[in-house]
């Protein structure tokens, strides 16, 4: 481990695990250190007696929930989808062949105390039960419009201009109802909150065509498709990329943190006979990193990349998500006997700030023993009392076998990376889906390269080849 | 997994063993036909693939390298996941490198498939002079452990393509799916039709 390297990267969660796989491919030299023995970090999942570890104290699962190797519990459960940047990533970096992917079942939305299928298309909305009959025939127009929309031909425009226009004008020309926006905007666009009424419209636009077109991808029930066996396998395929073109690998490695001492005093400290037992991030007198200490051992680098849990004294915390995780034995109710699917809770069906979303796999995915499915509640905390906050989600679910509840904190970095060298990932949000995970690591890998990654991978190429 | 369709069969591999043992070399003698006798660790290529032919079937074997995660013991699970057969691979010239086979084997048993397909390597077996592991120490071994053993040489090319062929005849044929099948995304235009998944 005394060895100079480019990058140094803590925490083996997914942002930090791509964005180790893509250094490694452009031929910087990389050491992957993680606190834990498990590959992951907050984005691993559990198998059931690590599950029970963590939230009930115990390693004694009961017995009638089966092997605790059927389980893949998500930490951070979302859906990939099927068109989207992810896709993207796995695609241009060739990580594909390392995983199996199936498409999800359903797509959903909650109005009036009901759940209806998301309609995507023209034609889906004149079935829906979400509008009337003259609503539907505006909607239908509507997504003629958006599907039809081509940022580079004007004439498809039908003379606005979407990066002025706002949302709420686009949507008022159409004459939609609130209720009709509501499920636009947050069941198709996947907006979190209504700030994108007053934004400009194309940002919504184009959210509604990557839905439509991640739906039309592989003919399922949703634009969405999740990998067999969890999400914990995307961080363990990415570090595989990086192993693979160079990147070293260390595991459990003890708490690593940052520390304020110099490098030139930390090299006396890590002699042997010090027998340091810390990890952690070491600077110089500029205040720019220099290297990490594990073990006694220093090895330096030019730059660290890692999540908030490794610099603690560079980050602030942004919000907090609550969530219940349940195990239960049938599919959530009135969701066509999905064995996968995901519920959208616009927050104004709930009164509330923020959506909240249901989302279930089962061992159609390998996530769970036959007969099992594991369903999450999650949203941004508004209170401090998850198991309140949740219920109108959780009563949806109907029996469960077992539920656990948490909430946990967001962090963003608030360093200047170009004065210390340190690129800090952002928390994982609440969002159903790994859009925002992307840009974050995009941006990082940007900033931290000076080059921007190209991701125009031939996507109507690229298709499911069937194993 | 190993999936029969017809008469064909796709089996993942994985090779185990300690850097330097020779898990490399093997593999690209046993695809390419090649031996270099400085072989770098292992970069940039860690997936081969590779069919054999027994008993009116071809097996496919997807092939996975350690990438050099086994240095510091960090490999991932998804590397077990699945694999219908393993190789695991020693120096006969170091004790030591046998020692560590045999947790590897352990390692193997607690991670894989039970029905797994298991080989015991003894490579570099041209270095007869230098010899450590005494090959009956190595079959006992293999014996009361239920892999198969086999000394070989990637350099020589001696019992290469023979490990990797009574591997394909001991898998096992029907082995019903225990999982449902997955699709793989790939960045080509599809074989046939535009697949649908989800059988």
């Amino acid at each position: 481990m005394d060895e100079e390297y480019d990058v140094i990267v803590l925490g083996t969660g997914l942002k930090e695990c791509i964005l180790s796989g893509l250094l490694s491919v452009d031929g910087l030299k990389v050491l992957h250190m993680d606190r834990n023995d498990y590959y992951g970090g907050e984005s691993t999942s559990l198998n059931l007696i690590q599950l029970y570890k963590r939230f009930r104290g115990s390693d004694k699962p009961p017995a009638h929930l089966g092997s605790s190797r059927d389980y893949n519990v998500d930490m951070i459960p979302k859906y990939i989808m099927a068109n989207g940047a992810l896709v993207r990533v796995l695609i241009h970096t060739d990580v594909t062949k390392y995983l199996y992917f199936k498409a999800v079942d359903g797509s959903f939305v909650y109005n009036k105390g009901k759940i209806h299928k998301v309609p995507a298309t023209d034609m889906e909305a004149l079935k829906s039960p979400l509008m009337g009959i003259f609503e539907k025939r505006r909607a239908r127009k509507f997504f003629i419009y958006v599907q039809d929309y081509n940022e580079s031909d004007p004439k498809t425009h039908d003379g606005m201009d979407l990066t002025r226009v706002t949302t709420k004008e686009l949507i008022a020309k159409y004459g939609l109802d609130d209720n009709t926006v509501d499920f636009i905007g947050h069941a198709l666009a996947l907006h979190r909150d209504d700030r994108y009424l007053h934004e400009p419209a194309l940002d919504t636009v184009k959210r509604m065509k990557l839905y439509a077109e991640s739906l039309a991808r592989f003919a399922g029930g949703s634009p969405y498709i999740y990998p067999l066996y969890g999400l914990g396998e995307l961080p363990q395929a990415f570090a595989r990329l990086s192993a693979v073109y160079g990147g070293t690998y260390m595991l459990n490695k003890p708490e690593c943190k940052a520390h304020d001492r110099t490098c030139f005093k930390m090299e006396e400290l890590s002699s042997p006979a010090m027998n340091f037992p810390k990890c952690q991030v070491e600077f110089d007198a500029e205040g720019k990193v220099c290297g990490v200490t594990s073990e006694g051992e220093t090895a330096k680098c030019k730059k660290v990349v890692c999540d908030p849990s490794y610099l603690t004294n560079k980050v602030r915390k942004v919000g907090k998500v609550a969530r219940a995780i349940v195990i239960m034995s049938h599919p959530i109710p009135n969701t066509n006997d999905s064995h996968s699917a995901q519920v959208i809770l616009p927050q104004k069906q709930l009164g509330r700030k923020s959506d909240m979303y249901l989302f279930c796999c089962s061992y159609s995915h390998n996530v769970a023993p036959k007969g099992k499915f594991i369903a999450f509640v999650s949203t941004e905390a508004e209170t401090d009392n998850p198991e309140t906050e949740l219920k109108a989600g959780i009563d949806l679910l109907g029996p469960v076998d077992e539920i656990f509840f948490e909430t946990y904190d967001r962090y963003e970095p608030v360093n200047e990376p170009t004065l210390d060298n340190c690129f800090i990932s952002t928390s994982y949000d609440a969002t159903t889906h790994f859009e925002s995970t992307v840009v974050d690591v995009l941006n990082m890998y940007t900033l931290i390269t000076g080059k921007v990654l190209d991701l125009n991978v031939d996507l109507s190429a690229a298709s499911a080849a069937e194993e | 997994m190993a999936n029969m369709s017809h008469n064909n069969l796709n089996a993942k591999l994985v090779l185990l063993g300690d850097m330097g043992a020779g898990k490399s070399s093997l593999v690209i003698r046993f695809v390419k036909g090649q031996f270099l006798e400085f072989q770098e660790s292992t970069i940039g290529a860690a997936f081969f693939s590779q069919n054999v032919s027994v008993n009116n079937a071809t097996v496919k074997f997807e092939i996975w390298d350690t990438a050099g995660q086994e240095r510091y013991h960090s490999l991932a699970p998804m590397y077990y996941r699945g694999a219908a057969a393993a190789i695991i691979v020693f120096d006969i010239t170091s004790m030591d490198s046998f020692a560590r086979a045999k947790k590897w084997v352990q390692e193997l048993q607690k991670q894989g498939n039970p029905n797994m397909v298991m080989a015991l390597a003894g490579n570099k077996a041209d270095l007869e002079d230098k010899r450590k592991v005494t090959a009956e120490e190595a079959r006992i071994y293999a014996e009361e452990n239920g892999l198969f053993f086999m000394e070989t040489s990637a350099k020589t090319a001696v019992n290469v393509n023979d490990m990797f062929y009574e591997i394909a005849k001991r898998l096992p044929r029907a082995q019903t799916s225990q999982n449902p099948a997955g699709m793989v995304l790939v960045d080509r235009p599809a074989e046939g039709s535009r697949s649908s998944c989800c059988a």
